[in-house]
């Protein structure tokens, strides 16, 4: 080795250790930093993860499968919650018309719901993200007709394009369906009416990432297109991916929600917070308000929490911001 | 005597800069063309250091990205050890040269992937190309590369975030070393970092040069860090090459008017109150270059034939006033 | 002997951050005479710019001015309330950056924000102030100022737009002007202008020109005397051309063998190891002792305050024992 080169030895002592591990680099980035300042954050994230540990662990905690119909009985019905004059232990939030629970049926209503808006986000987030892939990257005509069918599919409203879907797959798979492939069609349908948002930020994220030098080093070794996309770009675009997943999962509860209400949702045998709802809304004016208020508030806490921790994700990881 | 390593003939690249369709047939307009490269030909011979020089919108890194083959010429070709860069019939043999072609970019911010390690990045061509099987010869080989660009082996387990600009150009330049390359285009190495680190890198080419033989390729709108890598020069101006010349040479005895200007135009450390070509007027827009040859604005030198045709590039120089022997008296 | 346009004594800011507080300036002092240019260079995290910013009261939270004076022709200004400081901002002192678009309004003509400038400072009529703007656009090189004046910044070239702020600079003919890389984002051909007019406005209006930049060549074609920056400190300071000649300071000797140059030989540039410390690990005694080469022990602890030499002024523990010819 010549002389010359030995003596860029000498440079960057720096420092030397190892990069510190994955916990300790967590705990130790700005996002956590940021997180740890917001005490609303903090506040979201734990009834957020208490609500997803109550989904699931809800037969554990629940008094009764309240969709077993052995189960109940109807002496029990129609009890008002515990702390008021004619409760009864164990019904903490009280019991419906067929003696059902209204703590056990929100927690497996619950478990339900989430399912629903997981799937329905990974659903979405898979087709956009592929999809804003493509486009982004390869740019011209494929560009063209995938961003052109994102356009006119968002001057329709979200809620419109499921009903839809949902209608179509109901006439196509028969009316009557078991409960499972309800939820399917329920995911199918949400899963396609919010795809277009991530394909459009994936897409815009795509077109800067890739005119980075590190795409063309890579391109310049010869790794195939699809290799560079998924090993290289997608990485780079997570962040908002993530921001707009967290959203999302408050937009697909709400929509899943919304279906049931209307009655083109989960069935009456195994219902989401959305069905619990509609049932109870027939209870309202009788004077059994807890039917519908206990699910009801379910539902905000956990959609406002969400959303909370979504507005904070997309503020920290926001550069301008911070 | 052999052919040269690299050569350019004719390259020529034009880009689509006109509104989108929909907007030319509602608004009016018509289609624009931006001519970013035009009839650039030149060689670069083994082991040493060609350097195009030009200012913003001269062209250069176009130049730079069709020479690797990272953008396809409008029409004009590159071959590269005899190989071309665009003849689709030798797509097998291009497959086999591209271990050997390696750049190094402006921006060593953007130029490592954030998300990988430091061994991930460096080993990345290694493994593309199949050079070394096993992780743990992988990970030796990694390690000797850092310490080849001055940095420690233990650096490749840290992330791109955690070194300076200084730090990650040696990264970029270790991994454009990792598949054994032999031909390395820089593109602006050094222009996004401070002048003590802009001396370290600089010096670590020049020391990597004399080891492995390597031949450069190197882009710069800085005269005076062309001046001291280049063997030989050429000096572009809207596209075109304007004068061609070996590196001492053309600082020496610049002959284009423009290359005198520029020369001229660079700030001097030694104050040596050196005669200067005073600088007059800006860079035209590319889109609607002048006709004929594009600097006769702005020359001292500038007559009828430079309004109307473009001077071709003779005995390394594309001017009229300097091709056009004078009338003898 | 005359007061200085700028006197700048001892100028320490701070940044808070979640790590504790950064010290970006450390001690900072120099003066600027009436009609001197004095560049200020350093390399990026030097503090060139924070010091040119907190003379014109630029420095936002959570950074603050944590200790110095910086007087402006005598009056003191780094405690001025921020409403008085506007007032001297654009009156007393101007400003020009290095990207003109930040000094420009794209939404207005450019004769309208020279205008509406000249109107805050000077007590002048819409139609004088007029003329007086198409005057200073000619005297910055503008060709056809009366036609362009009706201009908007993005119909101007990066050149053209820099000399439209160098105009908005000078319009209330200040005392000072805080120049920060002016030609950094300029073309060769087109720096070399606006150096040239930068020298020569110093020279017509006596103005007093702080230039802060990372380009040497720049300095030495352009100052009088030059201060060098070194991780929020000032290495050394002097005519530019003793300074760049026979610089004295190691740093500066190895930032002078750094830079490569039209009329130099092939031979290696000076090389200084290692990189500018980081603000949060800033070496004790003197801040450069780790890449230095002559470093000995007194360096590792007790920090370097200003020697003269002469003209120069130099801290550097190397220049104490020895006796300077000038102080005996």
């Amino acid at each position: 080795m010549s002389e010359a080169v030995v003596r860029h030895k000498v440079e960057d002592r720096g420092s030397r250790a190892a990069s510190p591990g994955w916990f300790r680099r967590t705990l130790d980035s700005d996002l956590f930093y940021s997180f740890r300042r917001s005490k609303i954050t903090m506040i979201a994230a734990g009834v957020t993860l208490l609500f997803f540990l109550l989904a699931i662990f809800a037969s554990a905690l629940a008094v009764q499968n309240p969709f077993d119909p052995a189960q109940l009985q109807l002496m029990n019905s129609r009890i008002s919650p515990l702390w008021t004059a004619d409760g009864q232990s164990p019904f903490l939030l009280g019991t419906d018309e067929q003696g059902r629970d209204v703590f056990s049926a929100i927690l497996y209503g619950l478990r339900i719901s989430l399912v629903v808006g997981v799937l329905g986000v990974l659903f979405s987030g898979a087709l956009g993200i592929l999809l804003g892939l493509t486009a982004g990257y390869f740019g011209g005509a494929v560009d063209g007709l995938i961003m052109r069918v994102a356009d006119v599919q968002l001057s329709f409203p979200a809620i419109l394009i499921a009903l839809l879907i949902n209608g179509i797959a109901k006439s196509v798979l028969g009316n009557r369906l078991d409960e499972m492939s309800m939820l399917g069609v329920l995911v199918l349908a949400i899963g396609l009416s919010f795809w277009v948002q991530y394909a459009r930020t994936v897409r815009g994220s795509v077109m800067v990432e890739k005119n980075k030098d590190y795409v063309a080093a890579a391109q310049l070794i010869g790794l195939p297109a699809p290799v560079i996309m998924l090993r290289h770009v997608l990485p780079n675009t997570m962040g908002p991916i993530l921001v707009i997943a967290t959203i999302n999962l408050a937009l697909a509860i709400i929509t899943e929600a919304t279906l049931s209400f209307l009655g083109s949702g989960m069935p009456e045998t195994m219902p989401s917070l959305g069905t619990l709802i509609r049932i109870g809304n027939n209870y309202l004016f009788a004077g059994e308000w807890w039917i519908v208020a206990f699910p009801g508030l379910a539902l905000a806490a956990l959609i406002l929490s969400i959303n909370l921790l979504g507005d904070w994700l997309r503020d920290a990881l926001n550069p301008k911001l911070r | 005597m052999s052919a040269p390593f690299v050569q350019v003939r004719n390259l020529r690249r034009v880009f689509d800069v006109s509104k989108p369709w929909l907007n030319r047939v509602l608004e009016g307009g018509h289609l624009e063309y931006l001519k970013a490269v035009d009839s650039v030909t030149f060689d670069i011979r083994k082991g040493e250091t060609f350097a195009l020089v030009g200012e913003s919108g001269s062209g250069k890194t176009t130049v730079a990205r069709m020479v690797v083959g990272l953008l396809p010429p409008s029409s004009g070709n590159v071959l590269i050890d005899g190989v071309s860069m665009t003849d689709p019939r030798q797509a097998p043999a291009r497959r086999r040269l591209r271990r050997r072609i390696q750049m190094i970019f402006q921006d060593p911010y953007a130029s490592l992937n954030p998300r990988f390690r430091v061994d991930a990045i460096i080993a990345e061509p290694i493994r593309a190309f199949d050079l070394i099987q096993g992780e743990r010869d992988i990970q030796a080989r990694v390690g000797e590369l850092l310490s080849l660009v001055g940095l420690h082996p233990d650096d490749r387990l840290k992330y791109p975030h955690e070194f300076s600009g200084g730090q990650r150009q040696r990264i970029a330049i270790a991994r454009a070393l990792a598949s054994d390359a032999e031909f390395i285009v820089c593109d602006e190495p050094t222009s996004a970092l401070d002048v003590s680190v802009q001396a370290q890198i600089l010096n670590l080419m020049r020391d990597l040069q004399d080891k492995f033989g390597l031949t450069y390729m190197f882009i710069s709108h800085n005269l005076a860090v062309v001046r001291h890598m280049a063997s030989r020069v050429g000096v572009m101006y809207l596209g075109r090459i304007v004068e061609i010349a070996e590196g001492r040479e053309l600082f020496a005895r610049p002959r284009m008017p423009y290359t005198k200007m520029l020369l001229g135009a660079v700030p001097d450390l030694a104050m040596s109150g050196r005669q200067r070509v005073p600088v007059k007027g800006d860079i035209p827009n590319p889109i609607d270059p002048p006709p004929g040859c594009a600097f006769n604005p702005r020359c001292p030198l500038a007559f009828d034939l430079c309004r109307k045709e473009t001077p071709e590039l003779i005995d390394g120089v594309a001017c009229h006033a300097v091709n056009t022997a004078p009338v003898p008296a | 002997m005359t007061e200085p346009v700028l006197s700048v004594r001892n100028l320490q800011v701070e940044f808070a951050s979640r790590r504790g507080t950064l010290r970006a300036i450390d001690g900072v002092s120099f003066d600027i005479a009436k009609g001197e240019v004095l560049g200020v260079v350093g390399e990026s995290g030097a503090g060139k710019s924070v010091t040119g910013l907190s003379v014109i009261g630029l420095i936002d939270p959570p950074g603050r001015i944590a200790g110095g004076e910086i007087r402006l022709s005598g009056l003191r200004i780094d405690n001025l309330p921020p409403e008085e400081m506007r007032r001297i901002r654009g009156k007393r002192i101007g400003m020009i950056f290095q990207d003109p678009l930040t000094s420009l309004n794209p939404l207005y003509r450019i004769g309208d924000q020279i205008v509406e400038t000249i109107r805050t400072h000077l007590n002048l009529s819409e139609q004088a102030a007029r003329r007086r703007a198409i005057e200073l656009l000619a005297e910055v090189g503008i060709p056809a100022p009366e036609k362009r004046i009706d201009g908007y910044p993005h119909e101007f070239s990066g050149g053209m737009r820099q000399r439209v702020v160098i105009a908005l600079a000078i319009c209330a003919e200040p005392e000072l002007i805080i120049a920060d890389e002016p030609t950094t984002a300029l073309d060769v051909s087109v720096q070399a202008q606006i150096i040239s007019l930068i020298k020569r406005l110093g020279r017509d209006h006596g103005t007093a020109v702080m230039l802060v930049t990372h380009d040497m060549g720049v300095i030495a074609e352009t100052s009088d005397r030059v201060a060098v920056m070194y991780a929020g400190r000032v290495a050394e300071i002097g005519p530019v051309q003793d300074v760049v000649k026979n610089p004295l300071h190691p740093y500066a000797k190895g930032l002078m063998g750094a830079i490569p140059t039209l009329a130099g030989d092939d031979k290696r540039l000076v090389q200084i190891p290692g990189s500018m410390p980081r603000l949060s690990a800033i070496p004790r005694g003197c801040s450069f002792n780790p890449r230095c080469a002559f470093a000995f022990d007194r360096c590792r602890v007790e920090r370097p305050e200003p020697l003269p030499r002469g003209a120069q002024s130099v801290a550097c523990h190397l220049y104490d024992s020895v006796p300077t010819e000038s102080a005996a």
